[in-house]
């Protein structure tokens, strides 16, 4: 059976995350957790960090997961992840949970909840070998609370603790690389996916669910309110992040690096910054070096990248892993 | 019983006594003093197969208490135990496992909040979490740390109550003395707290739960006032499971412990490992013809308000020893028990000791009984130079 028909079929009856939940229109979330959710073969229970994607979706006294949810705070996730984990090897050990009804545990959390604020437990949960699958839905700023700035933001955002104006050019700072933190903590299965290439997303999943260990799934995720695009075009927009090499879509295995997309050709960076008004600021003629110097920065991280999975091509010795 | 029965322990040793005996799935940990003998006593009974939950060695107290209400709420028997910045730092998911009435059981070694930095005993570190709906059960000693943490297990569960419980113990104090302590049989034990049951736990299969949700002014008043009728719940059922607990172990609990009341004329009302000390210098005081007494407080939160007020009614002088401030207000014991007994024709006041770790000592109490102390007992200088 094709992969679309496997996802549709998986949503059928029940689907994990039912419709009817004040996310906004065009809101890139939804489709990055249904396609998370139907790429798994097994059950699954869903921990939730604090954001848009649990407000949204749990208004007491109704809800619109019909999977085992749970949600505690913003900065925890991966901690209840530890816990729920850490109870079903209990409950198997004593022969209260059989094998074939184990749900794999998925996290679902924003930037805020992955690069800043939810780091540590983050960290601590990936290095103490959790089973359990941490997807970020990565919208760049904290979009939940009005887009204020995130570690996840990027260098010229503008966001409304970050806005542009006559002394500013938006976010001073890159935002961090917390993909490469998480392959830094030498975990089976890490990889960069985005919402417009969910084929790609859902193979990712499938590796992830598989692996012996914690996996990290960074999902650029649009947001039209924070971004400034027309709801209609989100899934272009997350296209221009992958063409562009803004957003590169690669995988790490075991510590091994592979590009599982490549761009036919590099797109200019203003295809991406263009449609974003986050970005407007920076395309006057005035800030044509500033634009210059995005477009150097995103070919030179690719570069890097590119070296990394040729790297990876070769065997590596044991000390390299 | 047989003195054969009794082994050398400290109270740090005895909660993790009645953890290896009661067996939980899940311990997520951290350490911190005084509190950390706890922590490293039960993870060697793991490692030995002793005991054969899951040791999780979180990286945080926040995590500590958020992995265990994952693990609660998914369907394990689950224990922590903490003490001062710890707690501080889990306490907004302390507030979180209670509003989730997620029973885990958490035992606290009781330890002076910074600033300045200390590790030994007050209770600003319980105080803190004061209103945050988790019941607050104090221990006097090693025996009763053990006791009320295997009681404070079942009542966690109860049904109706299903809220964590902290076992408090006063760090140094308790946590490492060595007293006489008498252990239930293992299997005693296994069989008091019975099976682990939650109504629908996150793993449990063909009825999906939302735990956690959002809750706007529409709901959340009718939430928190479910809270806290579980809280007050525990006024019946620890009363009740006790009765189940005396026939098992000989030793009686209640919510709260009189203490030569008969006739008595001034009370003192305290917490911990002071009503010791407090119950020598009584007898003392008692041996001289003075009509002393006191009461001892087992269960902070939730309050035994009316309990009280009936032992305390007639008595004339009621005097309040906190060991926690509140800067710029009552102190919390005190203003507690002035609340119950307001109406009442009872004089309450109350005086501070103990902070940081300053011990109380036989003398100490008798200056109190006799009115020859300030708002402070045992604090030099006074008034303090700033």
């Amino acid at each position: 059976m094709s992969r679309l028909k496997t996802l549709a079929r998986r949503e059928a009856g029940l689907p994990p995350l039912a419709g009817g939940h004040s996310l906004c229109q065009g809101c890139g979330i939804p489709a990055v957790v249904r396609t998370v959710l139907g790429s798994f073969d097994r059950p699954v229970v869903v921990v939730n960090a604090t954001g848009c994607l649990e407000v949204a979706t749990t208004r007491f006294p109704t809800t619109a997961w019909n999977v085992p949810w749970v949600h505690v705070a913003f900065e925890n996730a991966a901690a209840v992840a530890s816990g729920v984990d850490a109870a079903k090897r209990a409950l198997r050990r004593r022969n209260a949970l059989p094998e074939d009804q184990e749900p794999a545990v998925v996290v679902f959390a924003g930037d805020g909840g992955t690069y800043d604020i939810g780091l540590q437990a983050l960290s601590g949960a990936l290095e103490r070998g959790h089973r359990f699958l941490f997807v970020c839905y990565d919208n760049e700023a904290y979009m939940n609370t009005g887009i204020q700035r995130s570690g996840a933001t990027p260098f010229g955002a503008s966001t409304t603790t970050s806005p542009s104006g006559l002394e500013s050019l938006g976010k001073a700072q890159q935002r961090k690389d917390m993909t490469a933190i998480a392959i830094a903590h030498h975990v089976p299965y890490v990889a960069q996916a985005a919402g417009s290439h969910w084929q790609d997303l859902s193979e990712k999943v499938e590796r992830a669910a598989a692996a012996d260990g914690p996996a990290f799934l960074n999902v650029l995720t649009n947001c039209p309110l924070g971004w400034g695009h027309e709801p209609r075009i989100g899934i272009q927009m997350l296209d221009a992040a992958v063409e562009t090499c803004f957003w590169p879509l690669y995988e790490v295995v075991d510590g091994r690096f592979r590009l599982t997309y490549e761009p036919e050709e590099m797109l200019p960076i203003e295809e991406w910054l263009r449609p974003q008004a986050r970005f407007a600021h920076l395309l006057g003629p005035e800030h044509a070096d500033v634009v210059a110097g995005i477009q150097r920065q995103v070919e030179d991280d690719w570069e890097a990248l590119r070296s990394r999975c040729r790297e990876s091509e070769r065997p590596m010795s044991r000390s390299e892993f | 019983m047989n003195v054969r029965d009794l082994r050398l322990l400290t109270g740090g040793e005895a909660v993790a006594e009645a953890m290896r005996q009661i067996d939980p799935d899940v311990v997520p940990v951290y350490p911190i003093t005084p509190q950390t003998p706890i922590i490293q006593t039960f993870a060697k009974f793991v490692a030995d197969g002793a005991a054969h939950g899951e040791l999780v060695d979180v990286e945080s107290e926040h995590s500590a208490m958020s992995a265990a209400i994952g693990s609660a709420l998914a369907g394990a028997r689950t224990m922590t135990a903490t003490s001062s910045q710890g707690l501080a730092l889990m306490a907004e998911v302390v507030y979180i496992a209670a509003a989730m009435r997620a029973p885990i059981v958490m035992a606290l070694g009781n330890r002076a909040l910074s600033g300045p930095i200390n590790i030994h005993c007050d209770h600003s570190d319980s105080m803190l979490i004061r209103d945050s709906g988790v019941v607050q059960l104090f221990a006097e000693n090693a025996q009763e740390a053990y006791d009320l943490t295997v009681l404070g297990t079942r009542l966690a569960e109860r049904r109706e109550v299903m809220l964590p419980v902290l076992v408090c113990q006063d760090g140094f104090t308790i946590t490492h003395s060595a007293e006489p302590v008498a252990l239930l049989a293992d299997t005693a034990v296994r069989q008091f707290v019975g099976d682990y049951e939650i109504p629908h736990p996150l793993l449990e299969r063909g009825h999906p739960t939302t735990h956690g949700p959002f809750a706007m002014p529409d709901y959340y008043f009718e939430l928190r006032r479910q809270q806290i009728a579980a809280l007050e719940a525990v006024l019946d059922a620890l009363p009740e499971l006790a009765l189940g607990y005396e026939q098992l172990s000989g030793r009686g609990y209640g919510l709260l412990e009189p203490y030569r009341l008969d006739d008595a004329e001034r009370v003192l009302v305290a917490l911990g490992s002071a009503t010791g000390t407090i119950k020598d210098a009584v007898d003392e005081l008692r041996d001289a013809g003075e009509p002393v007494g006191l009461v001892k407080i087992v269960s902070f939160r939730p309050f035994p308000a009316a309990a009280l007020a009936e032992l305390l009614r007639d008595v004339p002088s009621v005097i309040v020893l906190d060991r926690a401030a509140s800067p710029g207000g009552a102190a919390p014991l005190r203003a507690e028990v002035a609340s119950a007994l307001s109406g009442e024709g009872t004089r309450v006041e109350g005086h501070v000791y103990g902070l940081g770790g300053r011990d109380l000592h036989p003398e100490d109490v008798r200056d109190v009984f006799a009115g020859r102390v300030g708002d402070y007992v045992g604090l030099r200088g006074e008034p303090c130079p700033v």
